[in-house]
């Protein structure tokens, strides 16, 4: 007691510090949970559903993610009705989008069991892929609704504001405000949202281009660390480096500077990095 | 006589319904005067001695809500009638406030005084125009008489903008913060955090309605009609095949089938006179057969032997020449259309099933749609999604209903 709680996973006893989610302790017990929409710097968004769990007295199952854990709860990540949800989640969202990017998806579709198939053959998301600026792209069939880059964008990170969901049900979506192109929205470039998106439905120009030349090859990637030379707060950058050329910049999730985030700048500005006019 | 006039008001009334005449005929500014002499704790005792249940669709001990709010940490709080009334079948709600607005806001404001809101919001629903100007009007009457306004208790409306649902009490909230009225996890509930992250306590018109009569006279007379388990009258909606439609006002404990046949209430079965099925509680409901019609009152307890639940109070009646199965592809495109797409069960999930439908296989994918249900109930955020399947499941459990016409 004090500042832990003592709860049962899978009927074996876990005590976990005061404000653990159940997620993380079931983490901490080995017993996993998948999660699709949850990010480690983002708040939780509760929309994927996939790392539902059962929690002994409640109704409904609970979305480990956000729930916190309490003392006494009995658990249970492996239930009839767990498995089930889980496996449906994943048959609803391939019967729905593009998953060929999306790992998370396609390992939570292979653990579950599901088949693509079953609920398929009616309405996706398909659609054009809307490449209207020189940094990244919006190929938004493979796009799952996680709710990830609404929130890197707004005050989990960016504070910009430029993206939203707008429609209803099925027809919802991500949109930059009335389904204008970027360049005439209020984004940034600083491409948070991107670094965040767990499908490709956003994604890097230079590495989209490369995909569908069929260029892009993930064994001759090598990263290099450094630190951005823009301006004095100290970013570090991951260089994605293939064939000699820089093809994407990222930061490391848990660096304490960034958390994953950057600006346009250490994002995008790497080209006079590998310019030929350059004068060095 | 079967039909009780209590939240209704008496049909010889000739004052208007928002006027301060009306007020002192209905003993509703004795109420108010009553719970103002009173402390919070005597009021929340009194409200959970007439075993109240809220009128909007879930049911739950409103003495105990108004308890858990009062008791909530806060130096804000807020108080909102829930009249976004937009469930199938429903329009009890709008029958109550055009005929007697100021029961829903007496009871609203006994429910400000009594856990210490200074302000309160009416949520309506945004097509009911001309019942909003009755509401508007009843708010002015109650802020002559200095029971309402700023200073006082501030009593705000707010008009929803055609989306079933911003219904859903955090949704709701949502919206009335300007956002999207996307539902929220719970917890914290709105007991601790609703409106602006305040303790917020939310009730249903027809809640409020019973707390004000309930003021007006006292537990007692308010357990003349009902049950033991459940004290009071209900107003139930009629629709579809049934000779009177309408919203009308009966006991809890009323037989089912006196409420379609009595003379002055449904009035018996209409189109071919013979009863195929009943759905209970609007979209989100249970159908019932007729045996099971036969055999059920209207109460919690003997609705709930056959999984069903009186819900909103809509009853919708269906006679023998209706197909269901085109009654579930209305209702699985309602919810499809009405689904806010936020969480994956619910966005994709009332889809899928809608498209089922419409091919025609919905009594023979009956496995697929058993696990899609499930997956629902247990893994959507709100109960939008996590009822959207039921009435499909309930015709799935009742293979009799199923015969094709
Ligand atoms: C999709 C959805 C729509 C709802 N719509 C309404 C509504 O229009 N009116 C209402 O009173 N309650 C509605 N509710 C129930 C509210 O969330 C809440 O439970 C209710 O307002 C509480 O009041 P009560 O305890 O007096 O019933 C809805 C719930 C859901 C899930
Ligand atoms: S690039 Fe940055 S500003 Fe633009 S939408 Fe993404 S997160 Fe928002
Ligand atoms: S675009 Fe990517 S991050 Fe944004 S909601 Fe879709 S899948 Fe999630
Ligand atoms: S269950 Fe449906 S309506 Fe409720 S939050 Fe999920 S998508 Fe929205
Ligand atoms: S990971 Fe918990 S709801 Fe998506």
């Amino acid at each position: 007691m004090g500042n832990s709680v003592t709860l049962q996973i899978d009927g074996q006893p876990v005590t976990v510090a005061q404000g653990t989610t159940l997620r993380a302790a079931c983490d901490e017990a080995n017993h996993a949970v998948p999660t699709l929409c949850w990010h480690e710097n983002l708040t939780p968004a509760n929309a994927c559903r996939a790392c539902v769990v059962e929690v002994k007295g409640s109704r409904t199952l609970v979305a480990s993610c956000s729930r916190v854990a309490e003392d006494g709860m009995e658990v249970q990540t492996a239930s009839e009705r767990v498995l089930n949800a889980r496996k449906v989640v994943a048959e609803l969202l391939l019967s729905t989008s593009d998953a060929s990017l999306a790992p998370d998806l396609l390992s939570l579709a292979d653990t579950s069991g599901a088949n693509p198939d079953r609920f398929g053959g009616g309405a996706t998301w398909q659609q054009p892929v809307r490449e209207d600026n020189n940094l990244y792209i919006r190929d938004l069939s493979k796009c799952i609704l996680c709710y990830r880059c609404v929130e890197a964008c707004g005050d989990d990170a960016q504070n910009t504001f430029a993206i939203a969901v707008a429609g209803r049900g099925f027809g919802a979506h991500i949109d930059a405000g009335f389904g204008r192109d970027l360049p005439e929205s209020d984004c940034v470039y600083c491409g948070n949202c991107v670094a965040v998106c767990p499908t490709g439905a956003l994604i890097g120009k230079t590495e989209w281009d490369l995909r569908s030349q069929g260029q892009w090859d993930e064994s001759k990637i090598t990263q290099t660390e450094t630190v951005c030379s823009y301006c004095g707060v100290g970013c570090e950058l991951d260089l994605h480096v293939m064939d000699n050329r820089i093809v994407k910049v990222t930061s490391p999730a848990d660096h304490p500077v960034t958390h994953g985030m950057l600006c346009v700048k250490g994002r995008y500005g790497y080209e006079f990095a590998q310019s030929e006019e350059r004068t060095d | 006589m079967n039909e009780v006039r209590r939240l209704l008001p008496d049909l010889r009334s000739a004052s208007g319904p928002a006027s301060p005449e009306r007020l002192a005929e209905r003993g509703f500014d004795q109420a108010l005067t009553k719970a103002w002499a009173m402390s919070s704790q005597a009021i929340i005792d009194e409200v959970t001695a007439s075993g109240i249940k809220g009128r909007g669709g879930a049911a739950f001990p409103t003495g105990l809500k108004w308890s858990s709010v009062n008791k909530a940490e806060g130096q804000t709080k807020y108080v909102v009638m829930n009249a976004d009334e937009s469930e199938l079948g429903t329009f009890k709600d709008r029958v109550l406030l055009e005929e007697d607005p100021l029961g829903a806001l007496v009871g609203l404001l006994i429910a400000a005084h009594a856990v210490g809101a200074r302000k309160a919001f009416c949520y309506i629903r945004g097509e009911y125009r001309e019942v909003e100007q009755m509401l508007a009007k009843a708010i002015d009457t109650l802020t002559q008489l200095g029971w309402a306004g700023p200073g006082r208790i501030d009593v705000e409306i707010r008009r929803g903008a055609g989306a079933y649902i911003a219904g859903e009490e955090t949704a709701l909230f949502n919206s009335i913060e300007g956002k999207r009225p996307e539902p929220r996890v719970k917890p914290p509930f709105p007991t601790n955090k609703g409106l602006w992250g305040s303790p917020t306590l939310i009730q249903n018109v027809e809640t409020l309605a019973n707390v004000a009569i309930l003021f007006a006279h006292d537990a007692q007379w308010f357990a003349e009609y009902g049950t033991k388990a459940t004290a009071g009258t209900k107003l139930v909606a009629l629709s579809g095949h049934i000779q009177r439609p309408g919203v009308y006002e009966v006991p809890f404990g009323m037989a089912l089938a006196d409420i379609l046949n009595a003379p002055d209430l449904g009035g018996g079965v209409a189109g071919s006179g013979r009863l195929r099925a009943v759905l209970l509680g609007g979209a989100a409901g249970t159908f019932l057969s007729p045996d099971e019609v036969a055999q059920s009152q209207l109460d919690y307890a003997s609705l709930g032997a056959f999984g069903a639940s009186i819900g909103s109070g809509a009853v919708m009646v269906f006679d023998d020449t209706v197909d269901l199965q085109w009654v579930l592809t209305k209702l699985a495109r309602f919810f499809a259309d009405e689904s806010c797409g936020q969480c994956v069960p619910c966005r994709i999930g009332t889809q899928r099933i809608w498209e089922i439908a419409e091919k025609g296989g919905l009594w023979t994918r009956t496995e697929d749609l058993r696990e899609l249900g499930q997956a629902m109930r247990d893994a959507s955020i709100c109960g939008l999604g996590q009822t959207a399947p039921l009435a499909l499941l309930s015709i799935l459990d009742r293979p009799g209903l199923r015969q094709d016409v």
